[in-house]
């Protein structure tokens, strides 16, 4: 079983304008938080959380990237070399051999938090 | 059986392709060796001109070294074949190197034919036929004004193009009574002659050129046989090709009466062990110019070797070109020399169509065309006489423009084909080979191309094959699919007229009007582009936000390194000195790399997110605005100095530059928009290679369209002449509008032109004769992004709720740490990340 932190505080749902991401700082590390909500009328609001860190350009990029959808399941794309990376799994759709981490995160009382998963 | 020596003179393109078909299919059964004459392994002669428009002799290579080394294909370069001994069965190089062979192929091609004119031996004088020719041309062209190619045949023509696009004022000299007199009949040729002048380039018919001597106002002076003379600076000989059979003769094979290397069938010369295939080989005393025919020849060379015996039937000399510009083909008997052969011709002076067609006795086969000035019928007609379709309407009907007999006559299309119809003829594939290669999965012209080789010599044949693989495809119950991407069943072109007549503002909208899903990389941007082209709202608009791709994400371009680079507006690449030390301030203060780009302005490297809108202020309050550099949108005009300065400048090209910069500032569009304005024709400004490029002629301008730099590099094609400021701006407006809405997403308008169908004349039929009769709606399109303009910086600075974004952690006000730079050339260069990939797992 998975060992958990605690949660903690990064910010306000509506800081992060919606289908857009940001970078969190969670205890020294760079997380991209992402604020997912279909723009189908009935969309709800989720979050996901990625590595900021883009292995392919090894630069702090990923929460600036562009979220796409493919078969339900949700993407970030890299701004700098576009290998796009599953929210969910970490893995880099372009090549199987590469993944990035991925961070719990919940919307809690419209506050957005994040826990590191061992 | 043990391996077969097998040795190839000449490593031209037909050797190389031999070289190819034998190894691949054969490599263990035979030892390969191969003379090169030339510097460098084979390379595509066919595309030789486009040495002068962007193609590098390694983007010509049709071999490398690598390759052959790993076929095991034995090659020498720069060495010539210089003596076969048939009866000892090996030959001699020009350095002494003696090779045996089991079996000889002999594909040393042709030699440029130059007559015995007294003054033919002089420095600027040349032929057209190796890259070295091409370079020894180029070096004459830089210290000449005039140029002319004695010869109007097609290899002259194109030769006139490369003195033309090398910047020569072009002759052409031929000695018969008409251009291409091998394959154009009179009417055709008058016509091409026409056509050609009309693009300034002088053709000299009826010219026999008796000695060519020192010059007056240039340097030399040809002497023609009527009395009449020419100057000029640089001569290229183009008349004709004879075989090189040299070696052949020397060892006692067959040649035919006026040269060449007689062949069988089974392309094998005189001698059992020596076959001929390529421009050397003489079939039915009958010497084939094209590859295509070669191709064929090196297919029968390897099938006889390898115990197949496919037989050498000859081969179509049909040809399709386009000859600077005008388009030209002729197929099978043009000249109407077949026995009771009936010709129609049509004729249509006002645009400068000339198309006639040979049809036999029963006037249902079609047996030979000409089409000068439109060749969208060659296809079609090719396959008509290619497989003696019989034609049921009256022949005429095949000649006249859209009427509904042409239709019923023609429109069968491919479907009327049979299977052994040939559609590549370079590569020989028929439609049968295409067909089965897309039921086995090649569903898209790259995979069919790779698969097959169909559509990779000359490139002819892509638009059939293109057809051939639709009507394929639909047959199995596969639709043509132009959607934009998985998420909307729509092309762009489509797209935007839902975003226009609905009036949509949103992708929200949008997706639950048309949809499905939640968007992507390829929809997201160009949706925006379109709402942005439409509506012209802020781009960092909330609604807006999400579907921005990268740079227009936070209105800079994104570095390497997660910096942004910074390009403020310089109209017309005109700036004062205020603006100057300004931005040498802020470039100081920031320590920011500072470089002057390809396009006239300065670009600042390496911003920090958080220090963009800081940055951006200083210039916005100095009133300097965005340069856009970030968006698919107007980018710089680049200008000369025009009138206002230079001696030679004939109109005010910076003044023009800088209103057409203000003018379509910040307007989105399918892709980056290009411009530029020179205040005479010497074109400091390079206007002929920007999307809208202006050039200042006495009277007014000259508007050119559809040229591009970049990977691809076009010239822009002359769409006004001599126009009025006002005139100008109109067609502009129209132009770029019509762009906006019918191009696809991120084509610019270079391939935007070649895909319209219609082209140039089209494109003129709308904006000038208003043919969709939608130019008023365009210009008012225009005029309502015109007014509706705003600097996006200086907008993003006076909405403290957009620039929340500007800071590298949305719950820290550090920055981030994995940003460093050294120093190069005294300024800074980002270190942190290194190309090289590794795994995170
Ligand atoms: C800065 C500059 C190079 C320089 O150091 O001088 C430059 C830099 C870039 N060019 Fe360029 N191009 C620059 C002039 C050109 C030119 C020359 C010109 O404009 O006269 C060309 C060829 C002309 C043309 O476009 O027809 C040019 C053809 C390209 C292309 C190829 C376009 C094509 O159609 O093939 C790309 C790629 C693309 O757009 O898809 C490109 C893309 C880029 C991008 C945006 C690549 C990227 O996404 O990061 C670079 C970003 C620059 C930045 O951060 O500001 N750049 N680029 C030049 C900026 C000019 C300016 O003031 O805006
Ligand atoms: C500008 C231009 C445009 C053309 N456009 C077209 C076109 O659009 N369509 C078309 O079908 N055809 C076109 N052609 C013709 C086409 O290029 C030729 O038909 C084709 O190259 C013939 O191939 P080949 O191998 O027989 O001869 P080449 O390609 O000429 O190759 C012969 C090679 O053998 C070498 N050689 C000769 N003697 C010796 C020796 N003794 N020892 C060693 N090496 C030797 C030569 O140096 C040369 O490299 C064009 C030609 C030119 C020049
Ligand atoms: S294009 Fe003409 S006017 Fe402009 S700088 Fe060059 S020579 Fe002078
Ligand atoms: S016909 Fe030349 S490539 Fe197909």
């Amino acid at each position: 079983m998975n060992s958990k932190a605690k949660w903690i505080d990064i910010c306000q749902l509506h800081d992060i304008p919606t289908n857009t991401g940001v970078c969190a700082d969670l205890q020294g590390q760079q997380v991209a938080l992402f604020h997912l909500r279909s723009y189908k009328s009935d969309g709800e609001s989720q979050v996901k959380a990625v590595a900021n860190f883009d292995p392919f350009s090894k630069a702090n990029v990923l929460s600036r990237g562009l979220i796409t959808e493919q078969q339900d399941k949700y993407y970030i794309a890299s701004p700098l070399l576009k290998q796009q990376f599953c929210l969910d799994s970490g893995l880099c759709e372009q090549d199987e051999s590469v993944s990035i981490r991925t961070f719990d995160s919940r919307i809690h009382r419209g506050l957005v938090q994040l826990r590191e998963v061992f | 059986m043990s391996r077969q020596k097998v040795v190839v003179v000449g490593n031209g393109m037909v050797g190389h392709h031999f070289i190819k078909q034998l190894s691949t299919e054969h490599s263990d059964d035979f030892e390969i060796v191969t003379f090169c004459e030339e510097s460098r392994l084979a390379y595509d002669r066919v595309m030789l001109t486009s040495y002068y428009t962007g193609n590098s002799a390694d983007d010509l290579a049709l071999a490398t070294p690598e390759q052959y080394d790993q076929m095991g294909v034995e090659y020498y370069l720069n060495q010539q074949v210089s003596a076969i001994d048939a009866a000892a069965k090996t030959v001699t190089s020009s350095t002494g190197l003696c090779i045996s062979y089991d079996k000889l192929v002999l594909a040393t091609g042709s030699f440029p034919f130059v007559p015995p004119v007294p003054g033919k031996e002089q420095a600027h004088i040349h032929v057209y036929r190796t890259l070295e020719d091409l370079d020894a041309i180029a070096m004459s062209a830089k210290s000449s004004k005039v140029g002319v190619v004695i010869g109007g045949g097609l290899l002259g023509l194109e030769a006139a193009n490369a003195l033309k696009q090398l910047g020569l004022k072009t002759h052409v000299v031929e000695f018969a009574p008409r251009l291409m007199a091998v394959q154009l009949d009179q009417g055709g040729g008058e016509l091409l002659k026409q056509k050609i002048c009309d693009l300034g380039v002088e053709v000299h018919t009826q010219k026999n050129t008796k000695e060519i001597v020192f010059g007056e106002s240039c340097r030399y002076r040809m002497n023609f046989a009527d009395g009449s003379y020419l100057e000029t600076d640089t001569v290229v000989f183009s008349a004709g090709i004879r075989p090189r059979d040299n070696l052949a003769r020397e060892a006692q094979l067959k040649l035919g009466e006026r040269g060449g290397i007689v062949i069988n069938d089974q392309c094998l010369s005189s001698d059992p062990d020596i076959y001929s295939i390529g421009e050397c080989a003489l079939w039915d005393n009958k010497i084939f110019g094209l590859v295509a025919p070669g191709y064929a020849m090196a297919k029968t060379v390897v099938s006889h070797l390898t115990g197949t015996e496919k037989a050498f039937k000859g081969a179509d000399m049909s040809t399709k070109l386009k000859l600077l510009g005008v388009e030209v083909a002729s197929i099978g008997d043009a000249q109407g020399n077949t026995e009771d052969s009936q010709s129609y011709s049509f004729i249509d002076s006002a645009t400068g169509i000339y198309k006639k067609i040979v049809m036999d006795q029963s006037g249902k086969i079609l047996l030979g065309a000409v089409l000068v000035g439109d060749s969208t019928d060659y296809g079609q007609w090719l396959q008509l006489a290619l497989n003696k379709i019989e034609i049921n309407p009256p022949p005429e009907y095949l000649l006249l423009p859209q009427i509904e007999g042409k239709i019923s006559a023609t429109s069968t299309g491919v479907d009327a084909l049979p299977d052994s119809a040939q559609i590549c003829s370079c590569l020989d594939v028929s439609k049968g080979q295409l067909c089965e290669a897309v039921v086995a999965g090649a569903t898209d012209i790259n995979a069919l191309k790779s698969c097959t080789s169909a559509g990779t010599g000359c490139g002819g044949c892509i638009p059939l094959l293109t057809q051939v693989m639709n009507a394929q495809l639909s047959k199995q119950g596969v639709s043509i699919d132009n959607s934009l991407c998985r998420h909307f069943n729509y092309s762009r072109t489509q797209l935007f007229d839902i975003i226009r007549v609905k009036e949509i503002r949103s992708f929200n909208a949008l997706l639950d009007d048309c949809g499905a899903g939640d968007g992507c990389e390829i929809c997201k941007p160009a949706v925006a582009s379109m709402l942005a082209s439409l509506w012209n709202e802020h781009v960092l608009e909330t609604e807006l936000l999400s579907l921005q791709d990268t740079n227009d994400n936070f209105l800079g371009n994104m570095q390497k390194n997660g910096t942004y680079s910074i390009v403020p507006r310089i109209p017309g690449g005109e700036l004062t000195p205020e603006h100057l030390i300004l931005i040498g301030e802020v470039a100081k203060e920031y320590r920011l790399y500072t470089k002057i780009t390809g396009g006239q302005r300065i670009d600042l490297f390496g911003a920090q997110l958080h220090q963009l809108p800081h940055i951006w202020k200083r210039f916005v309050d100095a009133g300097l605005e965005t340069g856009h550099a970030y968006g698919k949108s107007l980018r710089t005009v680049k200008s000369c100095v025009g009138d206002s300065w230079c001696r030679y400048g004939v109109q005010d090209s910076t003044s023009m530059a800088i209103l057409l910069e203000q003018r379509y500032r910040g307007i989105r569009s399918p892709h980056k928009v290009k411009m530029a304005v020179s205040g005479c024709a010497r074109e400091c400004a390079e206007a002929q290679s920007k999307d809208f490029g202006v050039i200042a002629t006495e009277k007014g301008w000259n508007l050119y369209i559809g040229g591009n730099g970049g990977m691809r590099p076009r010239h822009a094609q002359l769409f006004a002449s001599d126009i009025d400021d006002r005139t100008l701006i109109r067609y502009i407006d129209i132009i770029y509008m019509f762009y906006v809405r019918t191009a696809d997403r991120l084509q610019r308008t270079s391939v935007w032109m070649e895909n319209l169908e219609g082209g140039l004349d089209y494109l003129q039929q709308v904006v000038f004769a208003d043919k969709l009769a939608i130019n008023d709606e365009l210009i008012c399109q225009m005029e309502h992004l015109i007014d509706t303009y705003q600097c996006e910086w200086k907008t993003t600075l006076e909405n403290p709720a957009k620039l929340k974004r500007f800071s590298h952690f949305i719950n820290s006000d550090k920055t981030d740490d994995n940003i460093i730079f050294s120093t190069v050339r005294q300024q800074i260069s980002p270190t942190n990340n290194t190309p090289e990939l590794a795994s995170q797992r």
